[in-house]
């Protein structure tokens, strides 16, 4: 101990952010073993990746001088087809998620019903897009059908189970009030559940338009309709300035998109 | 209160004349779009194939079922690869997503007019892209392979982990970070005095919560060649081999509850 700090005692020190000591040192030891681990495993091909730092370039520059003409037709009919299967598979979706909520929230269903809503939300979450849209491909065949089906399952899970959080957390004085009046069940679901949930319902249902269209940007990649196989061929062909623009339309719509959701919020809140 | 003349008696109605009609027009706007949004996507599908559908369906189910146990030999490594992916892919993300969500919160950022639109530019458009057209587009410049993987699954976290970052940064508590500064510290002082204890909670929080997702994305990369289980899956499929196709799928579904489960229990610790 230094003569300064025999005077003046030891000086203040950050404290750390997890308290007890072993288990802050057996996650850094795990940590730093875990990565050694990972990256012995890992074997990168530097000179390919060498290699492939000038076609990166060049993708880059391609954002720069993207081509919107030459494959015009093939991207127009891609877009129509994504937008064309997110709309109409948002619709389904919502339509058939909000009596799912409503099963799935435990103060409004009884617990038989709950329990097969939850089950149905479970599964609809677990299973991803990609995953879903390869088995509806095999069964139903190519194109956009699959993948309106694939997005309103996904768009099932997703809104049924944010919505039923918030019928759950609604406020039960206005519901019981809509009962006490006389009211029968749908009644009571229209005048004293719905508009306490409606906000959220809107909010909800504009974020997920947002996911839809991204995910059918994918959904092309295993046949099931919209931009993404136009977007594989052009990756594949190295046609990397139609590729930029594909994304680029993409990343405007997707912007576009946020843009209107983050106003309507604003208004319906 | 908007009310309706029955018989000269008032009765109590939910919305006013006007706004009911205006409700009425935008349903019938809404279904117009649906019906021809319907009618474009049946117009391009082959109905046969839909109405033979149960029956494929039934074929696909008895071929499937039951999975082919010893398979799971061989998932090991792939399984590795996929975790790796995920976290490697996390890691790497986190550290490119801090300075981007300082450059974009409002109370850190250096020039509001130029550094921030740059910052919120990126999170965008690395947002707005999924993982598997980042894959697709890495494995055309670096080759197939997992480290392709890693970083299409690091570009696609940025943006999200960046944003969550920024928001909680710019919800921070002032009066510390005021006290701080009345003590004389520097720049950098009062940003890791000030501000990083205050959102590091935050911070974790968001780490494992988008390494829970990033573990989901990173089973089906493998369909594009980045490597992982999804390749596996992916060579199945193209043989037809559908009793390997059912074991990856549950050895996948395995993966994602666990991971669901781990990151749930970490982030109750948290929080």
């Amino acid at each position: 101990m230094s003569e300064v700090e025999a005077l003046i005692g030891k000086p203040w020190r950050k404290l750390p952010f997890i308290k007890r000591p072993w288990l802050r040192r057996t996650f850094i030891l795990g940590f730093i073993v875990y990565l050694i681990a990972a990256y012995m495993t890992i074997d990168v091909n530097w000179y390919r990746v060498y290699e492939g730092l000038e076609r990166g370039k060049k993708f880059v520059l391609a954002f720069t001088n993207p081509d919107f003409t030459t494959r015009s037709s093939d991207i127009y009919e891609g877009m129509v087809e994504s937008i064309v299967m997110t709309i109409a598979a948002s619709v389904v979706g919502i339509a058939i998620s909000i009596p799912i909520a409503l099963g799935a929230a435990r103060n409004i269903a009884p617990l038989p019903v709950y329990l097969i809503c939850r089950s149905v939300i479970a599964v609809s979450r677990a299973l991803q897009e990609i995953i879903v849209a390869i088995l509806l491909v095999a069964i139903f065949g190519f194109g956009p059908l699959a993948g309106f089906l694939t997005l309103s399952f996904a768009t099932i899970g997703f809104l049924s189970k944010l919505l039923a959080e918030d019928i759950e957390s609604m406020d039960k004085v206005q519901a019981e009030a809509i009962k006490a009046s006389g009211a029968k069940w749908a009644q009571w679901i229209n005048y004293g559940v719905q508009p306490q949930v409606m906000p959220r319902l809107i909010g909800l249902s504009i974020y997920r338009i947002d996911i839809n269209f991204r995910e059918s940007a994918i959904l092309g990649l295993v046949g099931a309709g919209g931009i993404g196989a136009t977007l594989n061929t052009a990756f594949d062909r190295y046609e990397y300035d139609t590729a930029a623009a594909i994304l680029l339309i993409i990343i405007v719509i997707v912007m576009a998109l946020e843009y209107l959701s983050g106003v309507i919020r604003a208004r319906v809140q | 209160m908007p009310t309706q003349n029955f018989k000269g008696q008032k009765i109590w109605q939910r919305r006013t004349g006007r706004e009911s009609l205006g409700h009425w027009i935008m349903w019938l706007i809404g279904i117009a779009i649906f019906g021809y949004c319907w009618q474009q996507i049946s117009a391009v599908t082959t109905w046969f194939f839909v109405w033979d559908a149960p029956r494929i369906a039934d074929d696909i189910w008895t071929r499937a079922t039951p999975p082919r146990w010893g398979y799971i030999t061989q998932l090991g490594e792939p399984i590795w690869d996929t975790l790796n992916m995920a976290s490697l892919g996390t890691i790497l993300a986190l550290i490119l997503a801090v300075p981007v969500a300082f450059l974009a919160a409002r109370n850190t950022t250096p020039s509001l007019l130029f550094i921030r639109p740059v910052a919120l530019l990126i999170i965008v458009s690395t947002r707005s892209i999924n993982s598997l057209i980042w894959a697709l587009l890495l494995i055309a410049i670096i080759g197939p392979g997992v480290f392709a993987g890693v970083i299409a699954i690091a570009i696609r976290s940025i943006g999200f982990c960046a944003k969550l970052l920024y928001e909680a940064i710019e919800e921070i508590d002032q009066t510390q970070v005021e006290a701080i500064t009345a003590t004389g510290a520097s720049r950098w002082q009062v940003m890791a005095y000030g501000i990083v204890p205050q959102i590091l909670p935050a911070f974790a929080g968001i780490a494992v919560f988008r390494w829970d997702i990033n573990i989901r994305e990173s089973t089906v990369l493998g369909l594009v060649g980045a490597g992982g289980i999804g390749l596996q899956l992916s060579s199945s499929l193209n043989v037809l081999a559908w009793p390997q196709v059912s074991l990856i799928l549950l050895v996948i579904l395995a993966a994602v509850v666990i991971s669901e489960w781990v990151s749930a229990k970490v982030r109750g610790a948290i929080i």
